[in-house]
């Protein structure tokens, strides 16, 4: 594939034809919120719908999981437009998260603070309800790591590891809509299901929903 | 004299068959009776077997058949009696008494009983036909023409009037000119988008890959659409014969129509088509021994709305979760199992042979210069006729509800119309003049969609119409993407909750950044479109939402939550007791002086008490908001 040149907030940047711009602009140190891109993917799930940024000639913010680079393409990571579509997914997600940064395992390492951090969002709630439904307790019966559902942004990095990195597949998304989850099959306790216990799915988990047991 | 191909050959023979095997009917009595779905929930089974039972009990020399829906769905179930010497006569609302009534009258003794008719089928001196009403002047049936007067399960009924004689013509020719003629049409995409068919088509043409599919989304997942339901039931030749034109054009070989599962009828009518055509080599090794070769088959759909999107319905084909992708890659490109996809809707397909027989320049003279031809709706909700119309795109709604589907019953205030289903938008009178066509909707803030239309009159809350849709697209959203997975559900509480007079003005403006925020940020039509309901109604009826929020008022005394009942003393009888024996509760009772009231506590506010308080005492009110039941029952004390 050919090297094709064009610039992210005014940097000049060459990278192949073809690949995310997402993952250019990782690699150049450039941050662009995300939580569901897979650079291996050939598809990618494009769920999360963070990394929205602007491309010149182009009227709506698009995600930059799906942007294929090429020539000439002139990208900017922030706009009136991006930020404000940033802001309303995160308060989103939040919405369906338990924010208990404090008493979260992933405290200071979460993806969620980075973005916030990194963009000026509030870590709680402005506009939005905090939605309550009932979630299914945590699942700690491998004694060697949990499932806290309350915590999972369904961003499939887990998924991922299970089934394509570690080939397990011992767990995978279920249900639709609202009801949508990371679950093993038929809903079996961890300890019960094909799960070898890798921890890859663990370290995969950008947020404290899945996390080992020590260091609890 | 030219020589006739052998595609003409083989179509003539095809032709002269059916005419031979049809043409004794002509000089029989037959009795058709509308059995699509909508016909028999209203009763035409029964219908059916009472005429064959009369008849055989007397002995009478004729017979009953079957056909699919003529778009009358307010005068179901229908009956069309020809006998010879008469001309064919169209009766509704028939039931077993009407049955009987008809064989000694008319099959016994020769009155057809015009005071039963609806209408003639043939122009005759006698009776009106379908042309002599209002619907009929601006009706203007292209793909419905056959509709309910054509055996659905008998191909020979399609052939013998002209049916894959565009098919002949169409192998007749090279692809590149069906291809013409559908780009020189300007067919664009009956389900909901208005694509250009022809463009989609081209597409495919120009991939290198040659494994290529055609494929029918009769998927119909909007709440109250069933046109494509009832051409698939009424009409499926045309379907497929549109389908086998599409596949000739584009090169491919093998294509599915996807219906959903809940449409067993439609899907049995589709096998036993495609069945047939096989039979007469229309689908095959070699279409009309032209050498072409193709083959069709029914996909049953599981029924979720989201899979009539182009890349969900692909993955629920490919047995994966019916969830959709990001675009591009089009469908075009790289559809099912990879391979170059053309995806058109039931009624896009149906148009097709009609182009190809009658030409580009026949189909453009109806409707408008962007948007050709005719538009198919369910017209339902508040409306004298509802049914399934068809009608010239550039239509005005006025015409639509007014003159086609006759006003609004009762003597109530229009006041809006839905159109576009669960991505569509709510329009007010001010918007009536509004041309139906794929441009003008959208400018409107409503979509064409595939075709549902929902006529709403004062008795409607606007705020719970658009409650209604979203509670729809909320529990039909595949859960992939964030706007739509959250966005819809956080809407859909603040709609709630507004309903029940716990709104906020500030949620107002939250509803409306997350309705525009969803729009643009979600993964698919489905949630792109979904806020479409409530942006609309928040533009034209946003003094309704304040009414909820700032007075606890629900102006068209639909929310349960904001109205009260109450039994206006100076109009109770006293003597009757309608009202108590009503209530499913016990919350209407009789106070000591014989006057009726209301628990408040207890009522449920079923509506059954209004409702069954005789016409002249009309005593029960509804009031809103419920603070003023103090007053009211202050005054009474
Ligand atoms: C949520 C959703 C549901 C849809 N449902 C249908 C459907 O039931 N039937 C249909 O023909 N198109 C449906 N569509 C549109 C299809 O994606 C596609 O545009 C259409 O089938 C293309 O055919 P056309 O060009 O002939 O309109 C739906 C789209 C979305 C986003």
């Amino acid at each position: 594939m050919s090297d094709v040149k064009f610039s992210i907030d005014g940097q000049e940047i060459t990278a192949t034809a073809g690949e995310k711009l997402l993952w250019v602009a990782l690699e150049h140190d450039i941050f662009i919120p995300h939580l569901c891109g897979i650079r291996e993917e050939q598809r990618p799930t494009a769920g999360c719908r963070l990394c929205f940024v602007e491309v010149e000639g182009q009227d709506r913010p698009v995600t930059a999981c799906t942007l294929p680079v090429r020539e000439g393409l002139v990208v900017k990571t922030r706009s009136p437009a991006v930020d404000r579509l940033v802001r309303t997914a995160f308060e989103l997600l939040l919405s369906d998260h338990r924010l208990q940064c404090g008493k979260c395992p992933k405290n200071r390492a979460c993806t969620l603070q980075q973005i916030a951090r990194e963009r000026g969002l509030k870590l709680k709630l402005t506009r939005l309800q905090h939605l309550q439904r009932d979630m299914p307790p945590v699942d700690d019966s491998t004694a060697v790591f949990a499932f806290d559902r309350s915590r999972c942004v369904l961003c499939g990095q887990c998924v991922h590891a299970d089934q394509q990195v570690a080939k397990v597949g011992a767990i995978g998304f279920s249900c639709r809509g609202l009801n949508r989850t990371v679950s093993t099959f038929t809903g079996v306790d961890l300890e019960d299901s094909p799960c070898i216990k890798c921890g890859l799915c663990v370290k995969a988990c950008p947020v404290g929903a899945l996390y080992f047991l020590e260091n609890k | 004299m030219s020589i006739l191909s052998a595609t003409e050959t083989k179509y003539q023979a095809l032709r002269e068959k059916a005419e031979a095997k049809l043409a004794p009917l002509a000089a029989e009595t037959i009795i058709w009776i509308g059995t699509a779905t909508c016909g028999k929930a209203a009763g035409a089974v029964e219908v059916r077997e009472a005429f064959k039972a009369e008849l055989k009990n007397k002995g009478i020399d004729a017979e009953v058949r079957e056909v699919g829906c003529m778009g009358h769905c307010y005068a179901e179930p229908l009956a069309v009696i020809a006998k010879p010497g008469f001309p064919a006569i169209c009766y509704g609302k028939v039931d077993e008494g009407l049955v009987t009534r008809l064989v000694d009258d008319f099959l016994i003794n020769d009155d057809p009983c015009y005071e039963f008719a609806l209408v003639a089928l043939e122009p005759n001196d006698v009776f009106p036909t379908f042309s002599d009403f209002p619907r009929g002047v601006y009706e203007n049936k292209m793909i419905l023409e056959q509709c309910g007067f054509i055996d659905p399960e008998d191909i020979d009924h399609y052939i013998a009037k002209d049916g894959y004689s565009a098919l002949a013509k169409a192998l007749n020719t090279e692809p590149q000119q069906v291809l013409a003629e559908i780009n020189g049409a300007n067919l664009r995409g009956r389900g909901g988008a208005g694509f250009p068919a022809g463009v989609k088509w081209e597409a495919v043409v120009k991939q290198v890959e040659k494994t290529r599919y055609v494929i029918c989304n009769a998927d119909e997942g909007d709440p109250g659409a069933f046109m494509d339901r009832s051409i698939l039931e009424s009409n499926p030749h045309l379907v497929v014969e549109g389908m086998i034109i599409c596949a000739y054009a584009v090169g491919a070989g093998h294509g599915y129509l996807y219906i959903r599962s809940e449409y067993p009828q439609a899907i049995r009518r589709v096998q036993t088509a495609l069945e047939q055509a096989r039979e007469r080599g229309l689908l095959g090794k070699s279409i009309m021994d032209n050498g072409f070769a193709f083959d069709l088959e029914v996909f049953t759909g599981a029924g979720a709305f989201v899979c009539g999107e182009g890349t969900a319905l692909i993955n629920s084909m490919e047995g994966k979760l019916g969830m959709p992708e990001h675009r591009p890659p089009r469908l075009s490109t790289a559809g099912l199992r990879g391979k170059p996809t053309v995806l058109n809707n039931v009624k896009t397909f149906a148009y097709v042979p009609l182009i190809m027989k009658k030409g580009a320049d026949w189909f453009k003279n109806t409707g408008t210069a962007e948007s050709p031809g005719t538009a198919v709706f369910a017209l339902a909700g508040k409306v004298e006729n509802p049914g399934l119309v068809e009608v010239p795109m550039g239509t005005t709604l006025r015409q639509l509800i007014y003159d086609v589907g006759q006003g609004i019953p009762g003597e109530k205030e229009f006041k809006a119309v839905q159109i576009g289903g669960p991505s569509g938008g709510c329009l007010p009178e001010a918007s009536l003049d509004i041309p139906i066509d794929f441009d003008s909707l959208k400018e409107g803030g409503a979509i064409m969609g595939s075709g549902g239309i929902v006529v709403l009159d004062e008795d409607d809350c606007m705020v719970r119409i658009a409650r209604y849709f979203l509670k729809f697209t909320q529990q039909e959203s595949c859960g992939k993407c964030t706007f739509c997975r959250l966005g819809t559900k956080h809407m859909l509480d603040i709609l709630t909750a507004i309903t029940k007079g716990e709104g906020k003005l500030s949620d107002l403006e939250t509803l409306r950044e997350l309705a525009e925020d969803v729009q643009v940020g979600s993964l698919c039509n489905l949630g792109r479109t979904a806020p479409n309901p409530i942006l609309t109604t928040l533009q034209y009826f946003y003094d309704e939402y304040k009414a909820h929020i700032e007075e606890k008022r629900c102006p068209s005394l639909m929310c349960p939550d904001l109205i009260a009942y109450f039994i206006a003393p100076e109009q109770c009888s006293k003597l009757c007791n309608a009202c108590v024996g009503s209530c499913p509760v016990e919350a209407v009772y009789t106070r000591d002086d014989g006057l009726k009231a209301i628990d408040q506590e207890k009522c449920v506010k079923c509506d059954n008490c209004l409702k069954a308080c005789p016409i002249e005492y009309n005593a029960v009110i509804k009031l809103s908001p419920p603070a003023l039941l103090a007053e009211k029952e202050g005054s009474t004390k």
